[in-house]
């Protein structure tokens, strides 16, 4: 029976004796009630069912192409020309997938719509229905990528060929001119629907940026938000300027493919640098989109888990703006062997340096944020502590391939590949699976296993180790990146990597299946399950329809001392000292009326 | 310091209050109600007005040969007259300068974008000419 | 606090389904405020706010295009020189000032939805909405133009190297004051670049101009003989060479007599500067700024491009469809607006204490102007 929850005081006296009790989850009936909702948080988990679909396909897509590369020579297929083949669509899709369908998305569609208007104290975001319709273009988007992949699996078993091209094979850059001449695969449609996604990601962005503006409450001014605000704000400054240059660079491809307009074709007097140019235009700073939120649920967890306020609050809070703000600067250190000029070369590197520094300074922040702090070590912190170790591996190569000399010599090779997984995956997906663990009680009002959420994240740990640190060193010795085959010398190198990748993929499947046993019969949430302060653990697990039953009381997000422990069952309630001053009205109160 | 956080504050937060609060001169609003700013009819046609003169003056100066001032003056004047539009037709002048601030922003980026795009390619240009002249 | 809800109304507000009979009768909430904003001001603020940065990602969208253009014309600014004359700098400016007349209408608009004014309102919307249709109809005369000439992006464009139709290259005509004739390059140097009427200084010194020009192009020892004839149609290629056959005075060219325009061998100098050719009678020795080469009124001939430049005629040609494609596009969505609006506002619900609709698709209207604004000298203004 659920005595921390505040009683949701609209409820008839009845229905209060009860062990149901109203929340959103279960507040109204029927398909359509979930598909033309306007609740975020609805919308946010059903971002989530499709998002982690997409991870698991691209995963599936990851599976394959370490598995044909377990052993030099075929390996999937019998033929070679074949197998190639098949590589290159394995690779092309897996990135694809990926980048488009779960990375950039995630932390922000699925956490950030729960959470964000919660943390706000607000009863929805600015734009409700833009909300809804970001959802729905995304699914839009997402049918165009399952049509290729479907397009690519008849075209293999069956030989015939679906209008519009089967698979992709041009990476998923869609470096011209191959994939706007040569390429049979199904360049358009996947262009299409990575620019039909695009617009899902600007209308979050719309969104977010004029929630944060205008829904905040009295006494939460932009230095009193929760970084993961912070987090999501320089997200969607990203999301706004930079998704609308990868919408035209796709929509020029297409024409370009479509009826050969020559704006990329040398052979049409175009020129493919510039193909470049437009491309990393956006895609330079989408990965700026794909860690910022993250680094914004590390900073919650940090502070939660180490019982500390966060440390060096504004200068989490710049380092944000700022990593938002030059990474629009540093895109051509990705074109550095493309044929760029000299000068844009020496630019490029420089700039790109500059970015590490507020990535940097979040780093030395969260750490000195858990020094002399009281560490708990579940499975949220686990994620975060990982995060730390990983994302400055993951940097620090990135600052080896800023610098133009070494690039040239990495560019394309395995060091490429691991730095990126480092930060997309040792970095981002940490983040995101340890974020979806820390709200996880308050999505759904039930706890997961514990014991084999910490075995998942210990196994993912040593799984993604595995696999992508010995390709720094294959890297380094000069294996190519979008190879099928590789000499003699890099076979236990690739196939170590392998190996890890199966554990990486079992352990992910262990994530997921303990989410389900917990949604199944996990233990009842307490409304605030790790003694976080921000304004979301004010409200019951799973929240109400409208986020709070009385209003939120706004504080200082990483005053942690107002809470004390109290068992698993009842969570975190606030210290008698905390409910004195509020009935003092000594804290800042939340909305007017 | 503070007040300049204030004002900082006051402008991003999106309220026309706060921001006219800390913003001195910013008090008159069209000399009627509290309300919302509105614009004056006659305020609108001088600047129609001024606009289509200067689309005619963008067309007849196309008569006139100034070398590389060409795209520069065509340039200048579309940008008088954007920012004419933007500030009496978007009624940017009396909104919130946060909006301003979006605007600038998105156009900065897109200078960003331009100029490196151009440098570059001006850069690599006669390596591509040099190339292109050689091919058999 | 904020836990106590009322009925959203549907206008402008958020209704859900979530009509659990809240209102707690202290507090108004007015029908068209949405249930998760406080006050009517913070709902406006909010929503301006929104569509300001809605305008910026546009920016930055047409922006991408307008970098395209920029690199392009830097890159090859014969090309745009050339082929801009096929566009009609009377047909630009009448769209402009069109665009410019709607904009006051729907500033004013936005000030009759504010005083609540709703005739005026409706009267203003319509005249907006009518000078809409009047850029499209006059964006759809420039278009018919274009297609007649076989003008459109990509493979469908006669100068394209792909181009696979029927059509024979012409000059630049200047759009609607030229009659339906299309003439070979040949023939159509006696009647100049696509210069209007009063510009036919142009004609004299073609012959030369064109033995001039051949001797710059087609300097080497690859040089076809070709290259010593003034302004005749060409042989044919010459024995050993590339086929080359420019369409001067050719039979209509097909799968037959396919047309090339790049020949690798044909080119001469470096720089495309040099193969520009000025007016026997202009200004002695060329500008190093090749756009502005030869002095106003003498518009480049197609017989004075580099071949290379040849190729990237309909280059010039895609940029100019997709950019006012797109622009065209934003029109149209933004007509469909104004006419939501326009529906709405004949209910009687815009007046001093909600008009938001009506200033938000004001905003979208005018960056549809603004961009028209650019769009006009960059395009129809090239000299």
């Amino acid at each position: 029976m659920s005595v921390i929850s505040t009683p949701n005081q609209f409820e008839s006296p009845a229905k209060s004796h009860e062990p149901h009790e109203q929340h959103y989850l279960n507040h109204s009936k029927g398909f359509l009630s979930w598909a033309l909702t306007l609740d975020h948080k609805r919308i946010g988990l059903m971002y989530m069912v499709l998002v982690l679909i997409a991870l698991f396909l691209g995963g599936t897509f990851a599976m394959l192409l370490r598995t044909e590369l377990i052993a030099p020579g075929p390996t999937l297929m019998a033929d070679k020309a074949a197998a190639w083949n098949l590589y290159n669509h394995m690779f092309s899709l897996h990135g694809a997938v990926m980048v488009f369908l779960f990375i950039i998305p995630a932390v922000p569609a699925i956490l950030g719509n729960f959470v964000l208007p919660m943390m706000l104290g607000a009863k929805d975001v600015a734009f409700p229905r833009l909300n809804l319709l970001s959802l729905y273009v995304y699914a839009f988007g997402a049918m165009f990528f399952l049509y290729v992949l479907l397009s690519g699996v008849i075209h293999a078993w069956t030989g015939t060929s679906l209008p519009g091209g089967f698979g992709l094979d041009t990476g998923w850059t869609f470096y011209t001119p191959y994939s706007s001449t040569k390429s049979m695969s199904g360049v358009i449609p996947a262009t299409f629907g990575a620019f039909v996604l695009g617009f899902s990601s600007i209308l979050t962005g719309v969104n977010f940026v004029s929630s944060i503006h205008t829904l905040r409450p009295k006494g939460m001014g932009w230095f009193d938000m929760p970084l993961f605000l912070w987090g999501l704000y320089a997200t969607s400054i990203i999301q706004i300027l930079a998704t609308p240059v990868l919408a035209i660079t796709l929509m020029l491809l297409i024409t370009e493919r479509a009826i050969g307009i020559g704006i990329f074709d040398p052979a049409l007097g175009g020129d493919p640098v510039l193909y470049q140019h437009f491309f990393w235009f956006y895609s330079h700073p989408a990965v700026y989109i794909m860690i910022l939120p993250a680094m914004g649920v590390i900073s919650e967890i940090i502070s939660t888990f180490s019982r500390r306020h966060i440390f060096g609050y504004t200068f989490i809070a710049y380092s944000s703006i700022a990593i938002a703000l030059l990474g629009f600067l540093v895109w051509g250190h990705h074109m550095f062997t493309s044929g760029q000029s000299a000068l844009a070369n020496v630019l490029f590197s420089l700039i790109t340096f500059s970015v590490a520094i507020p990535s940097a300074v979040k780093v030395f922040n969260w750490v000195t944020t858990m020094y002399k702090g009281s560490i708990r070590l579940q499975t949220p912190m686990l994620y975060a502590i990982g995060f730390i170790w990983m994302f400055s591996i993951g940097g620090l190569t990135g600052i080896f391939l800023a610098a133009l000399s070494v690039d040239i010599h990495m560019h394309d090779t395995y060091f490429v590949v691991a730095h990126f997984h480092y930060v997309m995956v040792g970095s981002m997906l940490f983040a995101f699976i340890g974020g979806m663990n820390y709200w996880f009680p308050k999505m759904f009002g039930k706890m997961y296993n514990e014991k084999v959420a910490v075995f998942a994240a210990i196994l993912l740990f040593i799984g993604f180790n595995l696999t992508f640190f010995i390709q720094f060193v294959a890297g380094s010795q000069g294996m190519p990146r979008r190879y099928a085959t590789y000499p003699v010398q890099f076979v236990s190198h690739h196939f170590w990597s392998t190996i890890g990748a199966y554990v990486m993929g079992a352990s992910l499947v262990i994530v997921l299946f303990n989410w389900v046993a917990a949604l199944i019969n996990g233990k009842k949430a307490p409304a605030n399950p790790w003694g976080s302060n921000t304004l979301e653990w004010q409200s019951a697990s799973p929240p109400p329809h409208d986020n709070f039953a009385t209003a939120p009381v706004v504080t200082d997000p990483y005053y942690l001392d107002r809470w004390k422990f109290v068992s698993d069952e009842e969570g975190w309630v606030l210290t008698d000292e905390a409910k004195a001053a509020l009935a003092a009205g000594a804290a800042r109160t939340g909305r007017a009326h | 310091m503070s007040r300049v956080h204030a004002k900082f504050r006051a402008m991003v937060s999106g309220n026309p209050a706060e921001a006219a609060a800390t913003d001195g001169d910013h008090g008159h609003h069209g000399g009627h109600h509290d309300g919302p700013h509105i614009v004056p009819v006659w305020l609108l046609a001088v600047v129609l007005i001024i606009l289509l003169a200067l689309t005619v003056f963008t067309v007849a100066v196309t008569l006139v040969d100034l070398g590389t001032f060409n795209i520069i003056v065509a340039l200048g004047i579309a940008v008088i007259k954007s920012a004419f539009v933007v500030l009496y037709f978007m009624h940017l002048r009396w909104d919130s300068p946060f909006n301003s601030v979006v605007l600038m922003a998105a156009l900065v980026f897109i200078g960003v974008f331009l100029a490196f795009a151009l440098v570059d390619s001006s850069e690599y240009r006669p390596a591509v000419d040099a190339a292109v002249s050689t091919t058999k | 606090m904020s836990s106590i809800t009322t009925n959203a109304g549907d206008s402008h507000g958020g209704g859900d389904g979530h009509d659990d009979g809240h209102d707690d009768g202290h507090h108004e909430h007015p029908p068209f405020l949405a249930h998760h904003f406080d006050t009517p001001e913070q709902q406006y603020t909010t929503g301006k706010l929104g569509m300001w940065v809605f305008l910026g990602t546009e920016l930055l969208m047409f922006g991408g295009l307008f970098c395209a253009y920029a690199v392009y014309r830097n890159n090859h600014p014969e090309v745009f020189e050339y082929a801009h004359t096929y566009l009609n700098k009377w047909w630009g400016a009448v769209n402009t000032v069109v665009l410019l007349v709607s904009s006051f209408t729907m500033a004013w608009a936005v000030r009759a939805a504010q005083l609540g004014k709703k005739n005026q309102l409706s009267v203003l919307l319509a005249l907006t909405l009518l000078g809409g249709a009047g850029f499209m109809i006059i964006k759809t005369i420039e278009y018919r133009d274009k297609w007649e000439h076989a003008l459109f992006p990509g493979k469908f464009n006669v100068y394209n190297k792909n181009y696979t139709g029927t059509h024979t290259p012409g000059e630049g005509h200047g759009g609607i004051e030229h009659g339906a004739n299309v003439q070979s390059p040949a023939t159509d140097n006696a009647h100049g670049g696509g210069a209007p009427a009063g510009e036919s200084a142009h004609d004299t010194g073609v012959g030369g101009k064109a033995v001039v020009k051949s001797a710059n192009l087609m300097t080497g020892p690859e040089a076809s003989p070709r290259s010593e004839g003034a302004n005749t149609a060409p042989q044919g290629p010459a024995p050993g060479e590339h086929a080359e056959v420019i369409a001067q005075g050719k039979p209509t060219p097909g799968p037959a007599n396919p047309v090339i325009y790049f020949d690798p061998n044909s080119l001469g100098a470096a720089s495309d500067a040099a193969k520009i050719v000025p007016k026997a009678a202009g200004p002695a020795g060329l500008a190093t700024d090749a756009v502005h080469a030869g002095e106003h009124g003498a518009h480049l001939a197609y017989a004075d491009l580099a071949n290379r430049d040849k190729v990237r005629i309909n280059t010039f040609f895609s940029i100019y469809f997709l950019m006012t494609g797109l622009h065209g596009l934003h029109v149209v969505i933004g007509m469909g607006l104004i006419a939501w609006v326009l529906v709405k506002g004949t209910q009687g619900i815009f007046g001093p204490a909600y008009y938001t609709p009506v200033d938000l698709v004001g905003l979208y209207w005018h960056l549809v102007d603004l961009i028209w604004i650019f769009l006009f000298p960059l395009l129809y203004l090239i000299h």
